[in-house]
């Protein structure tokens, strides 16, 4: 009798090739990437190897480019303007960089400190980091104006310099001048990144440091500074990148400044591009960026990266 | 026994960072503390106080810097800013700077929401080369795109519209909210999607039913981030527009209120001002927001 109602026809619920598919994480994870993969291949990847490509060719605007070889990075190799803006990129970039770990970081260590309306300090630090780039460049832009600076202003009630100072129409002028408006809008974001990690260090580490009889000095070297590492390592690299191709503060404030005194790449680039109308040459130093992008990428990732013995493990 | 009490000059210990407050005292730290923060936080809000009071500043005082002290004025007039909103076609820069962000944001979160779920709960096979992938695309700039990317936006026909930047712009915002997001759905315990697997549910109504509504923090911080950052972008706003009825803000003030070599100081810091306003606003709502989006994904 058993053996009869365990071999009758029990249906099994029949599972239909389209519903297993449904279900296989395969097939749902190509539909659920599809629309940023689209749009990441399309408008980027595609264009990247594009740009590539351009700066192989003669283009120009409205009509399209033979193939020319090597012969814009040749042409560009001997241009002095091209070399002035790789010195200008260069200094720009590793002048606005130190300064703005050196004051983010200080400004992260008193912000950690315990002062009162500390969540309105921090809120009101971000600011310049919130308004666009463009906006608070034009503020710069009035500051900066040779005629009506406050600056010059309140230095010569001072009594400090007897004549206005010309920021923007000298050659290392315009160059400091573009530093101190690249710094000021990145501070807050190297500041408020470095604050976030300062706060999950442990108050025990401190507390045993100064029972040990460590002073302030050596806690920062020993305590604070190697666990920070790994999100200085992250927080520069950010700041390198977007320091290196920065466009529109160059922009507004000099259009790439007295007599190609503050020309960074980028803007060089779409000086030759878009207003001269060369595409090949434009792209041909759009490309020559990406090896400087590169090693600082790779620098500031590998060299600031976590060490095992810093967590207590034996060195690698 | 008496004991002599020791003056207690101890902080109250309510949490554990004034711990060691005994340490410092009152005027050590005004100078250590108080004073370097004073003048760092003068100097990051000086511009902006410089700008607000240029916008309202009358024009005759804006000039003569002689007369009265330029760090205040007694008449404050609206008149840069009522000339900005019915003179110029500033209402209509606002428009099309509000749209593109509104639309590219939106694309944006869309797309990333289900890139991020795809890669951090599906996991697919080559889910973690993808999100490896996908990093890595934030990090190629703006830059050095803007160039091909005209000669593609020219020959789809998209030049001089908004929809050229709605398109564009994702590229630069995807990368950053599907790594935001993908931090943020780590955190939802595995448990819960399991249970409504067990029960039957499909990956697409376990995504809208239970793991968005947990992570609409994360949602609005991705959001609150790309709006941002699409107000910022600048380079490919100057490349893929031309004509002005069709501008937007960042590009449109650098250009429309220089005549030749007069600039209109006050019409043009009225501009900045105004443009600021919907990002401080919407910052000031959103402040916590804000700043975990920043530390979030950075901390990864």
């Amino acid at each position: 009798m058993a053996d009869v109602a365990i071999r009758s026809n029990v249906k099994q619920p029949s599972v239909s090739f389209w519903s297993r598919l449904q279900a296989n994480r395969n097939w749902l994870g190509f539909w659920f990437m599809l629309p940023a993969a689209g749009f990441l291949i399309l408008f980027l990847a595609y264009p990247l190897g594009l740009g590539v490509w351009l700066s192989f060719t003669d283009a120009k605007i409205g009509r399209s480019g033979i193939f020319i070889g090597l012969e814009n990075y040749e042409w560009l190799w001997d241009d002095n303007v091209f070399w002035t803006s790789v010195f200008n990129t260069l200094l720009y970039t590793i002048v606005a960089s130190v300064v703005k770990f050196a004051v983010g970081l200080y400004l992260a260590l008193l912000l950690n400190e315990n002062i009162p309306f500390k969540a309105l300090l921090r809120a009101i630090v971000l600011v310049p980091f919130i308004v666009p780039t463009v906006l608070s460049a034009i503020a710069f832009w009035w500051i900066y104006d040779p005629q009506f600076s406050i600056v010059s202003w309140s230095l010569k009630h001072l009594g400090l310099i007897h004549e206005n100072i010309d920021f923007l129409g000298t050659s290392w002028h315009a160059r400091w001048s573009t530093i101190f408006a690249n710094i000021w809008r990145g501070i807050p974001f190297v500041a408020i990144t470095l604050l976030a990690g300062l706060q999950t260090v442990s108050p025990s580490l401190y507390e045993a440091a100064t029972i040990d009889g460590a002073s302030r000095w050596q806690i920062f070297r020993h305590v604070t500074f190697p666990l920070l590492t790994p999100i200085i390592a992250v927080v520069m690299t950010f700041s390198v990148l977007f320091t290196f191709t920065d466009f529109q503060l160059i922009w507004v404030l000099t259009r790439g400044g007295p007599v190609n005194a503050t020309h960074l790449m980028a803007t060089l680039s779409y000086q030759r591009a878009i207003i001269g109308g060369q595409l090949g040459e434009g792209a041909a130093i759009a490309t020559a960026m990406i090896p400087f992008l590169l090693a600082a990428i790779l620098f500031s990732w590998f060299g600031l990266q976590r060490r095992k013995w810093q967590q207590g493990e034996s060195n690698d | 026994m008496t004991e002599t009490a020791v003056p207690a000059k101890r902080a109250a210990l309510a949490d554990h960072s004034e711990g060691m407050a005994y340490l410092e005292s009152l005027p050590r730290r005004l100078v250590t503390l108080y004073l370097p923060l004073g003048i760092i936080l003068l100097v990051l809000l000086f511009p902006f106080y410089w700008m607000a009071l240029t916008a309202i500043k009358p024009d005759d005082q804006l000039l003569d810097l002689e007369r009265v002290s330029p760090f205040w004025t007694w008449t404050p007039t609206l008149k840069h800013i009522t000339k900005l909103l019915f003179e110029t076609q500033y209402p209509r820069w606002l428009w099309n700077t509000m749209f593109v962000a509104v639309g590219a944001t939106f694309i944006s979160v869309v797309a990333s929401v289900l890139a991020a779920y795809a890669i951090v709960r599906l996991r697919f096979k080559g889910a973690s080369y993808t999100g490896g992938l996908i990093f890595l695309a934030y990090l190629v700039p703006p830059s050095i795109l803007f160039i091909p990317l005209s000669t593609v936006v020219f020959k789809y026909g998209l030049f001089d519209t908004p929809y050229a930047l709605i398109l564009t712009y994702p590229t630069i915002l995807i990368p950053f909210s599907t790594w935001l997001l993908m931090g943020y759905f780590k955190t939802i315990p595995f448990e819960l999607e399991e249970c409504a697997l067990i029960d039957g549910a499909s990956r697409w109504q376990i995504l809208t039913k239970i793991v968005l509504p947990l992570a609409i923090p994360g949602l609005i911080s991705a959001f609150i981030f790309c709006f941002t950052l699409c107000w910022n972008e600048f380079i490919y706003a100057l490349t893929f527009l031309s004509s002005t009825p069709n501008k937007t803000v960042p590009v449109a003030i650098i250009n429309e209120f220089v005549d030749g070599d007069i600039y209109r100081w006050g019409s043009l810091m009225a501009g900045a001002l105004v443009g600021s306003l919907p990002l401080v606003i919407l910052y000031a709502f959103f402040v916590e927001h804000y700043v975990s989006a920043m530390t979030g994904a950075v901390k990864e």
